[in-house]
């Protein structure tokens, strides 16, 4: 477990940040320029901050009260930057090996051959860096930082250089990190669906504060938590594969109740993480028929949200968990929504993007 | 062949090499440490250094051969505490024309071995950093081989101007047969004698093969380690 509690000015205002780090990934959401890479690079001790502490466990990395600072390269935090950061004159396995090599003799370390079956690199560990594409390279950093036999991983933003293509073709690799290794991750992310399909905690940080931290489907239900503002809003909501229909369609059960997503590959059984965007969803007070929507989600309204615009952010209480449905105020008004009332959330199938959807557990 | 050359001349040819290559291998990891210092770290006085490092290369060459005489002369404040201490004599010795060479092709070599150094990404050293290494690590393991075909420049680069080095050797360890008289000495005696053209003009030849020599040998080095690294 890491904690940590910094304060450093930077930008023009003041970053005053504490919280925590459990097992699992813990996703540190915000806008560019709200301080995220700032506190990474604070616990990664590539910045002395002007005030505050980071321990791991018992040890404890940084106290600037206490005049404790650990050097970077002593700290075993597997670093995972934006941009790769490969040594152009090592081959790949050479490459994942670096870190081994300087890890203490005694460290509990990942086993070489297992960590390039999971990332799928096997084919490419006699290559030169310079000839991977964009996706190749980051699952290399991801190996090279998991193989340094490291207390925490961080990861500032690992797939904001790639494109839609690529952050498809990374993104289960962190799933299955976040299943399969012990090691906590910090991960740094302004992507709301990111943060829905990999977050097992999310510290959302908002001008150099943290407005709110827990597990992820509390903090994404939460209407008064938009770090990236509120047409990034969205629920999560987990759920089970019940099976595939020959039309394309794939059941869910979530809860008790029947989500119908376009096809899956994920295979009954499975449990899946789908998050619903806000603005896909649209309420109504009595159970509507003769529609196209495929799932409506009978629930109670828990909290109501207006925004300075026209918009107004609805939470409601489902049997599948919390839903998210940004609507009007004029629409709040309309039809008398309060907390406590009774209302129907409808959700377009093909609204789910397959990109919404997540692999494997993840506790929410 | 070696008719070619009389015996003294081969002296001058081999003498000549003796002093460069000692004047490159010795003054290379002090060019290394004041191009990364130059090139990485802010200090006070990091301007003076600069100029200092660069001081030879615009100062007419028999000024620095004076400052040398003046400095590492058996009397100067340096030479005489070293013959003192560690017996080493630099005024008319061979060791003092190294001295004089290495000094006169050190800006040279600095100058490229800092663009090396500028050219390396300092995220990839942080990232070594983070991986575990320690600083001499990083630079031992990331920095250094990134650099080499910058270092391997500035060494042959370096070689080749202690070949052709006079002005300060000269007027620092005069011109001694056999003792401090390097290619550039002989071919200039030969030129003061009445009839000494043809001697001088053979001794260019070997000039001019060993200069090419040490090029191509230099850009076949750069692009082997270049390839090597993967950068091209």
């Amino acid at each position: 477990m890491l904690e940590v509690r910094l304060r450093h000015r930077f930008g023009g205002f003041t970053l005053d940040a504490g919280f925590a780090v459990p097992q699992g990934i813990t996703v540190l959401f915000g806008r560019s320029g709200s301080g995220k890479t700032t506190i990474v690079n604070a616990v990664a001790g590539l910045l002395r901050p002007e005030a505050g502490r980071v321990a791991m466990g018992k040890t404890i990395l940084t106290d600037v009260e206490a005049r404790v600072w650990v050097p970077p390269h002593k700290r075993r935090i597997g670093y995972i930057f934006q941009e790769g950061r490969l040594f152009p004159h090592l081959n790949v396995r050479q490459n994942l090996r670096y870190g081994a090599w300087f890890a203490p003799k005694d460290a509990p370390r990942e086993d070489m051959g297992r960590v390039v079956e999971m990332l799928g690199i096997g084919p490419l560990l006699d290559r030169r860096t310079g000839a991977l594409s964009g996706g190749e390279k980051q699952r290399v950093a991801i190996g090279r930082a998991l193989l340094s036999a490291p207390q925490l991983i961080l990861a500032d933003e690992p797939l904001a250089a790639l494109d839609e293509a690529r952050k498809a073709e990374i993104l289960p690799y962190f799933e299955r990190l976040r299943d399969e290794v012990t090691i906590p991750i910090l991960y740094v992310s302004h992507s709301a669906s990111e943060v829905a399909r990999l977050a097992t905690t999310v510290v959302a940080l908002e001008a150099g504060r943290v407005i709110a931290q827990g597990r992820a489907a509390e903090v994404l239900g939460d209407p008064a938590v938009l770090p990236t503002g509120a047409r990034e809003a969205g629920a999560v909501l987990t759920a089970r594969v019940a099976r595939h229909h020959d039309d394309g369609l794939t059941e869910l059960d979530a809860g008790g109740v029947a989500l119908f997503l376009p096809r899956l590959p994920q295979g009954p059984g499975a449990s899946v993480r789908v998050r619903i965007a806000a603005h896909d969803v649209i309420l109504a007070q009595e159970a509507p028929r003769g529609l196209s929507a495929l799932n409506i989600l009978p629930g109670v309204v828990a909290e109501i949200r207006a925004g300075e615009g026209p918009g107004a952010l609805v939470a409601l209480d489902t049997q599948a968990g919390r839903v998210l449905a940004r609507i009007t105020r004029r629409s709040v008004a309309a039809l008398g929504l309060e907390p406590g009332a009774s209302v129907h959330a409808v959700l377009k199938s093909v609204a789910v993007a397959p990109a919404d959807v997540g692999g494997p557990r993840g506790a929410t | 062949m070696t008719d070619w050359l009389s015996p003294s001349e081969w002296q001058a040819v081999f003498l000549s090499i003796r002093v460069s290559l000692w004047a490159t291998a010795v003054s290379l990891p002090l060019g290394i440490f004041t191009a990364y210092a130059l090139a990485r770290w802010s200090f006070p006085g990091k301007q003076l250094l600069n100029g200092l490092v660069h001081l030879p290369l615009i100062l007419p060459p028999v000024v620095t051969g004076y400052l040398l005489l003046l400095t590492f002369g058996r009397r100067g404040p340096v030479g005489g505490f070293l013959e003192e201490w560690f017996g080493i004599v630099f005024a008319f010795r061979w060791t003092g024309a190294a001295l004089a060479a290495g000094i006169m092709a050190f800006p040279l070599m600095v100058r490229a071995i800092r663009l090396a150094i500028e050219a390396v990404d300092p995220k990839l050293e942080q990232a070594a950093g983070t991986l575990g290494a320690a600083r001499l690590w990083v630079f031992l393991t990331v920095t250094l081989p990134l650099i080499l075909p910058g270092v391997i420049a500035g060494s042959i680069l370096a070689f080749a101007k202690a070949m052709g080095e006079f002005g300060a050797t000269i007027t620092f360890v005069s011109n001694i047969p056999g003792q401090t008289q390097t290619l550039p000495s002989a071919i200039y005696t030969f030129l003061q004698v009445p009839g000494g053209e043809d001697d001088a003009a053979r001794l260019v030849l070997v000039a001019i093969a060993v200069a090419m020599g040490a090029l191509l040998l230099s850009e076949w080095i750069s692009r082997a380690v270049a390839r090597r690294i993967g950068g091209a």
